[in-house]
């Protein structure tokens, strides 16, 4: 089982892989403050890129509402915690399950009726837009008031309670990443993977050949919507405050997924890859312009959607499958 | 409640919803015919707005007045967007599309944060408190201005793609791209033309919406959503079916916001296309994809 991830892989790529995980491993002892956190967002959203492109990259549908799942589990541990003293990690249990929930309730309603395409893309936005304003008017988590967490000034890291420092926030979302990097590699190599990509490739030809498509696309929205509530979980726990308006909102769930498609679409490496781009450029800027004297809201935003333009004029696939060529880290077919 | 009150609020409703038809229409037609969905749709109408307040502000122009002038503004941006870029994309996968147009909404929503700032802004013309009065209905001035307009710039492009030799080509783009290449047309600039008018119609709409509700840069984002709502409950594609999803969408926000809280009348919105989604996925009015 452990041989079949590493199969194909050249050995360049190995080396390079270790490399970088040492290099994650060490990165909070010699990272500032600032640099950590811009560390902790990196990999927040590399590991929400990986979940995404489970959907999108690996069986072909378009979901722009991914925020329902992080602002669900968002909401249904950090709740749970306020107002009942439940730990994170048993709140799991149940936010887990609903947002899975959720996304089999989309990926029923769509695939029932052979809903697709943009069309499903939209019903996936309409969900969370629904779920925002609902929350919004939610009196038992405070509604657009806010949710907030207990905060105050830790001597250790409690892991159970998941209160502390942000470097525990680092290697819990680098723990994570690397978890999604392994269980996407595990399940692209298995029959559920290979079913998805004909999904992705030929819908008609996949039904033709026996693929209950139904069942397999189910299986993507579930796998999906599971995994992006964990980010929800450490997103609330990290940031100590919840407002609708901001987890669930349409931005939020374009954020999501700017650094697979940046990265590359239905690549293992792109969402990661995609995410430090997108990241250190948005950090880059701000240093840049902060540096430069420019104080004008939207400035950085404008030179963010021209990076972004020129990224997918040049380069529709992704940066990594072309970086990918450059480095000679093609993978031979078995 | 008195009956009238809902009755006049229902008028609004419909009145205000003519209007969403016009912009969702512009999104339809590109869709229609292009087939990328416009996310910079809400963005491009904003933008419309705030060039119908500058004018107002500057010269006292009436946004009615101004509503051809801006709308060939509008026209010339999305022709030029759509032959500069997006007819490269058009082959491309949705997800593609999807990041090129959210990228120039980013743009274009910052651009105007940095020109004119955070605040709403809104127009105040001479008529802007007068009403009518039907028995015992009140009807606002601004709204109805609008809507007629609105009906006026429908009916002249619904003329246009029924009558008109390059309307009859455009549709020719729609039905079929391989058969209209082969019979010689220039589908490149079709495309553009049909971005272009899509355009058009969202820049008119939006010289009208400054007449009944404020602006702010940020807003763009709520109106695309809005535009996509309208035309799938509608029909993507159908003409008629955008401007009774506009009906539709505005009435029941109106009445929403009368018999709820307005601040949670697009939950209602929203709730209306998640079951035309699952019982007629094409929209009231739309065929079924073949």
């Amino acid at each position: 089982m452990i041989a079949r991830l590493f199969e194909g892989l050249p050995p360049r790529a190995l080396i390079l892989l270790a490399v970088l995980f040492a290099a994650a491993l060490a990165a909070p002892l010699i990272a500032s403050d600032y640099l950590l956190t811009v560390l902790i967002l990196i990999f927040y959203f590399a590991y929400l890129g990986q979940a995404w492109n489970i959907m999108m990259g690996f069986a072909g549908q378009l979901s722009l509402g991914h925020a329902l799942y992080v602002g669900l589990g968002a909401y249904v541990t950090a709740s749970l915690f306020v107002f009942f003293g439940v730990a994170p990690w048993i709140g799991l249990l149940a936010a887990v399950p609903i947002a899975g929930l959720a996304g089999a309730f989309i990926g029923f309603l769509a695939f029932r009726f052979r809903v697709g395409g943009v069309y499903f893309a939209i019903l996936t936005i309409a969900v969370a837009e629904f779920a925002r304003l609902g929350f919004d008017h939610l009196s038992w988590t405070n509604g657009s008031a806010g949710l907030f967490l207990p905060v105050k000034q830790y001597a250790s890291n409690d892991l159970w309670t998941l209160r502390g420092h942000p470097v525990m926030f680092y290697y819990l979302l680098l723990a994570a990443s690397i978890f999604a990097l392994v269980v996407c590699r595990a399940l692209l190599k298995s029959r559920i993977g290979y079913f998805w990509l004909a999904i992705r490739e030929d819908e008609q030809a996949a039904r033709a050949a026996g693929i209950d498509t139904f069942h397999y696309k189910m299986l993507a929205v579930v796998i999906s919507a599971a995994m992006t509530s964990f980010a929800g979980v450490l997103y609330a726990f990290y940031y100590n405050n919840l407002f609708p308006e901001q987890v669930f909102h349409i931005s939020r769930s374009i954020e999501i997924i700017l650094a697979p498609i940046v990265g590359g679409v239905g690549t293992l490496f792109g969402p990661i890859l995609g995410a430090f781009i997108l990241t250190g450029l948005a950090e880059t800027l701000t240093t840049a312009l902060a540096a430069a004297g420019i104080d004008m809201p939207g400035a950085k935003q404008v030179f963010y959607g021209v990076c972004l333009l020129l990224v997918i004029v040049a380069l529709p696939d992704g940066v990594w499958p072309w970086l990918k060529a450059r480095l000679g880290l093609k993978e031979t077919q078995p | 409640m008195p009956f009238s009150i809902y009755l006049n609020v229902a008028v609004g409703g419909v009145l205000t919803g003519l209007v969403y038809g016009l912009m969702a229409l512009g999104l339809s037609v590109i869709f229609g015919v292009v087939r990328v969905v416009n996310f910079a749709h809400g963005e491009m109408m904003t933008v419309a707005m705030y060039i119908a307040i500058t004018l107002f502000a500057a010269f006292q122009l009436d946004p009615l007045v101004m509503l051809v002038p801006i709308a060939a503004v509008l026209f010339v941006f999305g022709y030029a967007l759509q032959k500069g870029l997006i007819n490269a994309f058009i082959t491309r996968p949705e997800h593609t599309q999807f990041l090129l147009l959210v990228a120039i909404a980013t743009i274009l929503v910052n651009v105007l944060l940095i020109v004119f700032g955070p605040d709403a802004r809104s127009v105040q013309v001479s008529y802007a408190f007068d009403s009518f009065e039907i028995g015992p209905l009140i009807v606002d001035a601004t709204k109805l201005y609008a809507a007629l307009a609105a009906v006026a710039v429908t009916a002249l492009l619904f003329a246009f793609f029924q009558y008109t030799a390059l309307g009859t080509a455009i549709r020719a783009c729609a039905d079929n791209y391989t058969g209209a290449l082969v019979v010689g047309l220039d589908v490149k600039h079709l495309y553009a033309l049909t971005f272009g008018l899509g355009a058009a119609c969202v820049g008119a709409a939006g010289v009208m919406l400054v007449l009944i509700a404020d602006v702010t840069p940020a807003i763009g984002p709520a109106y695309t959503l809005l535009a996509f709502v309208i035309v799938i409950t509608g029909g993507l594609g159908s003409m008629p079916g955008a401007l009774l999803g506009g009906v539709l969408i505005g009435l029941t926000e109106a009445m929403a916001g009368l018999l709820f809280t307005p601040s949670a009348k697009s939950m209602f919105a929203f709730a209306i296309l998640v079951l035309v989604l699952l019982f007629r996925p094409q929209g009231i009015l739309g065929k079924r994809p073949a």
